[in-house]
């Protein structure tokens, strides 16, 4: 008979909600800054570019805002539900830095998007303003927060273990945890040129039909610009917290390198097949050093080995590897991105060469694959731990029936399956149908509300 | 100062103010599959759409309050309701989502709208269950006695008549017309089933748990000092029956929200002062000082901003809500 073993359907579903919740901050907290830019842009030019485009993505972003909103309360107490052991243990320091999360960013982005979406009639020009600024703050906010519980998972830091429950001896060393501020600005530029990858694929399908000129232009050129400053930047910034991991994690590396031995010149493994039984990697192309030199900055210097901590302590190789890959090729295809983007604009062809447009509307959802595969990396990375080096994954879980977390996890995957889909049809139905030229653009001046539209806008 | 009695008021707090706001938001929900016309539908949902999403932050707040202030608590209570908290959730999404979804559908607008009401109602169901295992004691081993089902299925139909008159007396403030009539006479007969529920509810308690009726009954003296709390209730309830005769639009909002607080004060007054019914008391289940201090921090830091943008977001959509303004 088939045992369903409650431990791994919990981990199943956990990676499988917070996968999916994850999709969608990422798109909102770069459209928020988007949002915030365009806004502030119409508001000094006055050009009605700016605010068709800011209405398009407005729509967008609520999709996705709602999206991430009820996908994000199911954290909140899965966390208990499925991991109540780790919940209990560790309560004393994520709980608060869950409340803060709440406090600071949930309220603030909740108060003040109701405004942004419909308050257009209801506030002046300058609060509505302030209130897109508002939800971007929330967004930037809750980023922060929720990274740093994260962090200290990986490089926990300012607590004791006291009767089987952490206590926070120093809340400074808790939130400046160690690896806090590489993860906190590698997901937050994540997020950004995942967002840029978005806005440049759309506005590259524009180009692509003809449609909708002024407004695809200004955001092509602005979304490549983009790219091509922060794919760069992300690179660095992914190389920093490497570097930050092998300090604190050395397992972690050794599993992204499928490096089994300690090795003096480690060899950087382009291709293989990692054998977590054998130890070894099977069908392996190689170049010599290059990961020394990476990590040490020295041709011949000694990197850690998956084979110095015993097997029971070793994260599942292949999946690290794999998605460790997935990642960087993916990160240096949007270097590429940028640069092309940069050397049309050099030569005043951004608009029209079409190749480059069906590039980038083929990379449009390329940013969500790098960031599922950074964060693939970085937690399968983490086990066999959820507190890295002091709580067990297999020490975390609830007693639950194994029947139970099979029938919630069979509902999840269904419904999260048929939202994903629903979402993806409006989503584009909502980029396809473009700015609306119809509508009537909102006044500039205080006191002088927009006249609502004369007929009620029918529903798409 | 005793932190744990500051965190603990703070988490019910949170646990008030999510059930007076999403509970409105889950029985406009409810009642939008009753409305004879699409369009009444349609002014329902654009009253409650900016600022459903600041209720139901609530509930979040009061699960991190749960999970920072009572860490043991949240840890035994969640998994031993694993499955009713799991349907709440889902059906929390359906109804998050059909806002967005049910105007940008074409063909499929009526599936988002029985997904908004269908949400709406399982949700309000559910957490009523949630809340009557809640009171029941739930054993930290046996998640699902047989007899606590029935009881839970009371509180939770209880819930959605209670949910559904906050979302009828919101109609009755937020919109104008044969709609506004509507939702006052349909206010009246769900204030008759949740004073009955109420009452139900309050004589059942104390027999579905012995330590619920020592609490009221035990003491002469307590018995009557506690006695207000019922008195008040059926006054209040009196008050808003008349009141929805009238056009007091306002007030029989407010006191629908009163007939609410009082049923949780009363709910306080049973369980007090466990985290987990009958069993962990909430200094038994407090997190240690440093984290509790720090919470507390950033509750009093931060509450009363979060309660003054929140009140102005509601004055700038305050009265009837107008023609075309809704959802873009």
């Amino acid at each position: 008979m088939l045992e369903l073993d409650p431990l791994l359907l919990s981990r199943v579903q956990f990676a499988f909600t917070i996968g999916f919740h994850i999709l969608f901050p990422t798109l909102t907290i770069g459209l928020a800054f988007f949002l915030v830019t365009l806004e502030g842009l119409w508001l000094r030019t006055g050009n009605p570019v700016y605010v068709r485009l800011y209405r398009l993505w407005t729509k967008v972003f609520a999709l996705t805002f709602g999206m991430g909103v009820v996908s994000g309360i199911v954290m909140t107490y899965q966390l208990g539900t499925n991991f109540g052991v780790f919940a209990g243990v560790t309560g004393p320091v994520l709980g608060p830095l869950l409340s803060v999360e709440v406090l600071t960013a949930f309220f603030v982005e909740a108060g003040f998007i109701g405004i942004m979406l419909f308050g257009w009639n209801r506030v002046g020009p300058r609060l509505h303003f302030g209130a897109t600024v508002m939800v971007l703050l929330g967004t930037l906010n809750s980023a922060f927060w929720i990274l740093v519980a994260n962090s200290w998972m990986h490089t926990p830091a300012g607590t004791e273990l006291v009767d089987g429950q952490f206590v926070v001896t120093d809340w400074w060393a808790v939130i400046f945890n160690p690896s806090m501020p590489y993860r906190v600005a590698h997901m937050t530029l994540a997020s950004f040129l995942t967002t840029a990858l978005v806005i440049a694929g759309a506005s590259a399908f524009y180009l692509l039909r003809g449609r909708f000129l002024p407004e695809a232009r200004r955001a092509f050129s602005v979304a490549t610009l983009a790219i091509a400053v922060l794919a760069p930047a992300q690179i660095v910034m992914g190389d920093l917290h490497g570097l930050n991991t092998l300090e604190h994690q050395p397992t972690k590396i050794a599993a992204m390198e499928g490096l089994w031995e300690t090795t003096e010149g480690a060899p950087l493994v382009l291709f293989a097949l990692p054998d977590q039984q054998a130890e070894e990697n099977r069908l392996a192309i190689e170049i010599p050093n290059v990961t020394s030199l990476i990590l040490t900055h020295d041709w011949n210097g000694e990197v850690q080995g998956l084979t110095a901590v015993p097997p029971e302590d070793r994260p599942p190789v292949a999946i690290v590897f794999w998605s460790f890959r997935i990642m960087v090729g993916l990160g240096f295809a949007f270097l590429a991105i940028g640069f092309i983007g940069l050397w049309l604009r050099f030569r005043r062809r951004l608009y029209d060469a079409a190749w480059f447009h069906g590039i980038s509307l083929a990379f449009l959802p390329a940013g969500f694959v790098a960031t599922l595969a950074g964060w693939v990396t970085t937690e399968v990375g983490r086990q066999p731990y959820t507190v890295y080096g002091l709580l067990r994954t297999a020490d975390s879980a609830s007693d639950l029936a194994g029947w139970q977390v099979a029938l919630s996890l069979l509902l999840f995957v269904a419904v999260y399956g048929v939202l994903f889909a629903v979402y993806l049809v409006f989503a584009r139905r909502v980029i396809v149908h473009g700015p609306d030229y119809d509508e009537p653009l909102p006044s500039r001046q205080r006191g002088l509300p927009a006249r609502p539209a004369a007929h009620p806008l029918p529903a798409e | 100062m005793d932190l744990t009695l500051l965190m603990a008021g703070v988490l019910a707090f949170a646990i008030l103010m999510y059930v007076l706001l999403d509970g409105f938001d889950l029985g406009v929900g409810m009642l939008s599959a009753l409305v004879p016309d699409p369009d009444w539908r349609d002014r329902m949902i654009d009253s409650i759409a900016p600022v459903w999403d600041g209720n139901e932050t609530w509930l979040i707040l009061g699960g991190a309050i749960l999970f920072a202030a009572f860490p043991t608590a949240y840890g035994l209570v969640l998994p031993a309701l694993y499955l009713p908290v799991i349907g709440m959730l889902l059906a929390l999404i359906f109804r998050g989502v059909a806002f967005e979804f049910r105007v940008k559908a074409r063909r499929s607008r009526r599936l988002w709208d029985f997904a908004f009401a269908a949400g709406s109602g399982t949700a309000a169901f559910l957490q009523g269950v949630l809340l009557g295992i809640f009171i029941t004691g739930i054993g930290v081993d046996t998640p699902l006695g047989f007899g606590s089902v029935i009881f839970p299925m009371l509180t939770g139909v209880a819930l959605m008549a209670g949910y559904a008159l906050l979302g009828g007396t919101w109609i009755v403030l937020k919109t104008d017309g044969p709609l506004r009539d509507w939702a006052a006479r349909s206010s009246r007969q769900l204030l008759l089933v949740v004073m009955a529920g109420i009452a139900m509810i309050s004589a059942v308690t104390p027999l579905a748990s012995e330590a619920v009726a020592d609490r009221w009954f035990g003491d002469v003296w307590r018995t009557l000092a506690l006695a207000p709390v019922p008195l008040v209730t059926v006054a209040v309830g009196w008050w808003l029956w008349r009141a929805l005769e009238g056009h007091r639009d306002g007030l029989t909002f407010r006191l629908s929200q009163v007939v609410f607080g009082l049923g949780f004060l009363g709910l306080g007054v049973s369980l007090w002062p466990y985290a987990v019914p009958f069993s962990l008391t909430i200094w038994e289940a407090a997190a240690p000082a440093s984290s509790l201090a720090f919470t507390a921090i950033a509750v009093v830091c931060t509450l009363p901003l979060v309660l003054v943008y929140t009140g102005y977001a509601y004055l700038v959509f305050r009265g009837k809500i107008r023609e075309g303004e809704g959802y873009h």
